[in-house]
């Protein structure tokens, strides 16, 4: 017995040699890869079909895609971060990207991606941390007004523009007239029912049109001042008014008050466009958001792609990036989702963005309104006490105490992580 | 757990003049250990072990994600935690008269500011405070978001732990009678049990509703409009007593299963000879059906106890903690600042502090049934 052992060695040796040498040569290297799984079916075929697209295009890389629902999608991300499990390639909201980064996960793709594509994007398709880019993405998206052309003119309200937008006492005449009228219970839907991230990239352009912000960018050490300052008040108050005076519903059993005329005005991002105008038709008006004396602002910075540090085919990655950032690519997904394009040659390429396309005034806002979500790792904690302190605002609380709150809670947690990697 | 096993063993194994009856042997000790190798095996790694590690992290100030080395940090976590001081505010004073504002309360100076200032206030805000004549008397806490939130999972305990089982052996008498179609009503009294939390939590948010709720409605049309409407989930006085009756609702089902078992396991015989004896409906139930159920009884109150005290679900789906904090729980508390901010060691001290208090109180309950028995 142990004899035929021995005497097989030498064979299996080789036959192993062999299959592995074949194996560089002809097998396309394989590169995993994750997506969060949308309810929009549509959305995850197109990158199903990037994906295959890919695989055809060449014979050295083989992505292989799996795709994580949504709601456990940063969980499992964060799990597998700990559990060194990270596939090559995946998907990331863009402001969780610099604590991603910070924590020695991604790899900056400058010198990985082409500059060319790199530099086609639109600002606000870039996740970075501290200077370096680290995701790329193929849309973003935008926040605006929605409401109806019937309603504006049944009750004489100016219709707001680009070169107009309303002010922040134009916005409460209106809310006043309409809640007048009795018709609206609650004139104005802004989603307060959602949870998570919404609070945060909804809410905080509102705050930085009153010229306050989550922090302070010069260092992103300190809240004082900017979050809790006369701005910050400012807006705290005109927030808490909105529910006090009953223009919006402080606790919304469902989001559908705008598609079923419940509510006149719906301040959204630009993904609700597609069920608005198939509800609402020629008679929808989307407007920009509101100025409040900063200009009108609008967050930036959708799902975005990044190549993981512990990938052993960087190069691979890379390549699948740069093919999913070809304006072809980025035109294809537009089409399919309604999203805006992140490169104007894309745009160019598409009904609804090109210079002239019926829903091209999304491009412009995200253009000249888009402000990122702090790139800082200290974000997750941002968000999640910027939330929870504009619930307790909407609920009624003394706005300078919960403000002062959550400066307290930010920059302990920044002191107690010695700075995010910031000084 | 401790409390779980010891109730238990109230009702499964035999009492000792009933073991007396046997020859008594002596149980082979490796039967034991081999037998029992799985299941312990299976709670040192998923309870034990876990929990030592909670320990163990509460001590440190380790990252869910971060590239900095995780470092000791002594007790700092549980002196955030439960540090708790007071100080005693002056009024404002203008040539020695007392400001008073619009409504003739005295005015104070801005808290924060004093804090900020005295080194020995480092960190702490403001719990509660309480009026003296003119002055102030504020109650400070690091925390004060935890120690509420342990307030409110003190209420809810309080709240709920009655009224499940309450409700739980009415259904369960209700539905212990030989009727046809009482396995009907069984079902649908069991129904919001196997139906998802989740589930239950956004249809009652629909219910809730301040403007379009069925519960307003129905108040409203029944006191003629004198009462209501009520902001449910919305105002801080009623959200806790609105996720007690949604809570006691979906749960109840299992409690009225094992009362029901309780009640089936009182010999008939008991009753017929109560009924001979003259007794009516209400000492029949007084005096035979409540001491046959103590024993099951003792062990849904105390499992109805540490349940309750994990509540977490209602509160993430319906009101994430408020309105102002108002429905926030030590598990979500907990949450919160361990996975949502990324905080593992402060998380742990929460959970820590957690599993003593409610060690604490199941022991203390236990103790409590014990000596009624004795």
């Amino acid at each position: 017995m142990k004899n035929t052992y021995l005497s097989l060695l030498p064979y299996a040796v080789m036959t192993t040699l062999s299959v592995s040498a074949v194996g560089a040569s002809a097998a396309p290297a394989e590169i995993k890869l994750w997506r969060h799984e949308t309810s929009n079916i549509a959305e995850i075929q197109v990158s199903k079909d990037a994906i295959d697209r890919f695989n055809k295009s060449q014979d050295k890389w083989r992505v292989v895609a799996e795709m994580i629902p949504e709601g456990s999608y940063t969980e499992t991300v964060t799990a597998a971060a700990l559990a060194n499990e990270l596939p090559c390639i995946l998907d990331m909201d863009q402001p969780v990207v610099p604590n991603f980064a910070w924590s020695g996960y991604l790899r900056p793709l400058e010198g990985l991606v082409s500059k060319e594509a790199l530099d086609s994007l639109i600002d606000s398709a870039k996740g970075t941390y501290k200077g370096q880019v680290y995701s790329v993405g193929q849309f973003d998206v935008a926040l605006a007004l929605f409401t109806r052309k019937s309603i504006l003119d049944k009750y004489g309200i100016r219709q707001a523009t680009m070169e107009q937008p309303w002010s922040k006492e134009e916005l409460l005449d209106a809310l006043a007239k309409l809640k007048a009228s009795g018709e609206y219970p609650y004139p104005l839907s802004m989603r307060t029912g959602w949870t998570g991230e919404w609070y945060s990239y909804g809410y905080t352009p509102m705050l930085q049109s009153f010229g306050g912000d989550q922090i302070d960018r010069a260092n992103y050490l300190a809240a004082e001042g900017v979050l809790n300052g006369k701005s910050g008040l400012a807006w705290g108050e005109f927030f808490q008014d909105l529910f006090e005076k009953g223009y919006v519903d402080r606790n919304p059993s469902d989001d559908k008050a705008f598609i079923q005329g419940r509510s006149a005005l719906d301040y959204v991002g630009s993904w609700e466009m597609g069920n608005h105008s198939q509800r609402w038709g020629e008679d929808l008006v989307v407007m920009p958001v509101p100025d409040f004396g900063h200009g009108p602002v609008v967050g930036g910075g959708s799902w975005q792609w990044g190549v993981t540090k512990s990938c052993a085919n960087p190069e691979g990655a890379a390549k699948f990036v740069e093919f999913i950032l070809q304006p072809s690519e980025i035109a294809e997904m537009s089409e399919v989702t309604g999203m805006i394009p992140s490169t104007p040659a894309a745009a160019r390429m598409t009904n609804h963005y090109r210079e002239g396309g019926d829903w091209r005034f999304f491009y412009d806002y995200s253009a000249a309104y888009a402000k990122l979500r702090p790139a800082t790792p200290a974000y997750p904690i941002i968000s999640s006490t910027f939330e929870t302190m504009a619930r307790n605002i909407k609920d009624g609380a003394n706005v300078q105490d919960a403000l002062d709150e959550a400066v307290d809670t930010i920059e302990r947690n920044i002191a107690d992580n010695k700075g995010y990697g910031f000084n | 757990m401790n409390a779980d096993t010891s109730a238990l063993k109230c009702t499964a194994l035999p009492t000792p003049s009933e073991r007396a009856a046997e020859p008594y042997r002596p149980p082979r000790r490796r039967y034991v250990f081999l037998l029992s190798t799985p299941a312990l095996l299976g709670l040192f790694m998923f309870l034990i072990l876990p929990f030592l590690m909670a320990v163990t992290m509460s001590f440190t100030d380790q990252r869910l994600l971060s590239p900095n080395e995780t470092e000791w940090v002594g007790m700092r976590n549980y002196d955030r935690l439960l540090s708790v001081n007071w100080l005693v505010q002056e009024p404002v004073t203008d040539n020695g008269e007392v400001q008073r504002d619009a409504d003739g309360e005295p005015t104070y100076p801005r808290l924060r500011t004093l804090l900020r200032q005295d080194p020995a206030y480092e960190g702490y805000k403001e719990l509660t405070s309480w009026q003296l004549g003119d002055k102030r008397l504020v109650v400070l806490a690091k925390d004060p978001l935890f120690i509420q939130s342990f307030l409110n999972t003190l209420q809810f305990v309080l709240l709920v732990v009655p009224l499940q089982c309450g409700m739980a052996l009415g259904l369960a008498l209700l539905i212990n009678r030989q009727l046809k179609g009482i396995y009907l009503f069984r079902t649908i009294f069991f129904s919001p049990v196997v139906t998802s939390i989740v589930v239950v939590s956004i249809v009652w948010s629909f219910l809730y509703h301040r403007d379009l709720g069925l519960f307003n409605h129905y108040l409203q049309a029944m006191t003629f409009g004198l009462i209501g409407p009520i902001d449910w989930l919305g105002d801080p006085q009623w959200a806790m007593p609105s996720i007690v009756l949604m809570s006691a609702w979906q749960a109840a089902g299992v409690q009225m299963l094992i009362f029901l078992a309780g009640l089936q396991g009182i010999s008939a015989d008991l009753y017929e000879a109560a009924e001979l004896d003259g007794a009516g409906t209400w000492s029949k139930f007084w005096h035979v059906t409540l001491p046959g159920l103590k024993n099951t009884t003792v062990f849904v109150i105390i499992s109805t106890t540490i349940q309750a005290f994990g509540l977490f679900t209602q509160v993430d789906v319906m009101t994430r903690g408020g309105p102002q904090g108002s429905t926030s729980t030590v598990m979500y508390h907990a949450v919160t600042k361990g996975f949502r901010e990324q905080d593992i060691g402060y998380g742990s001290a929460i959970s820590v502090i957690f599993f003593l208090v409610i060690l604490v109180i199941a022991l203390l309950q236990k103790r409590y049934f014990d000596k009624r028995e004795g």
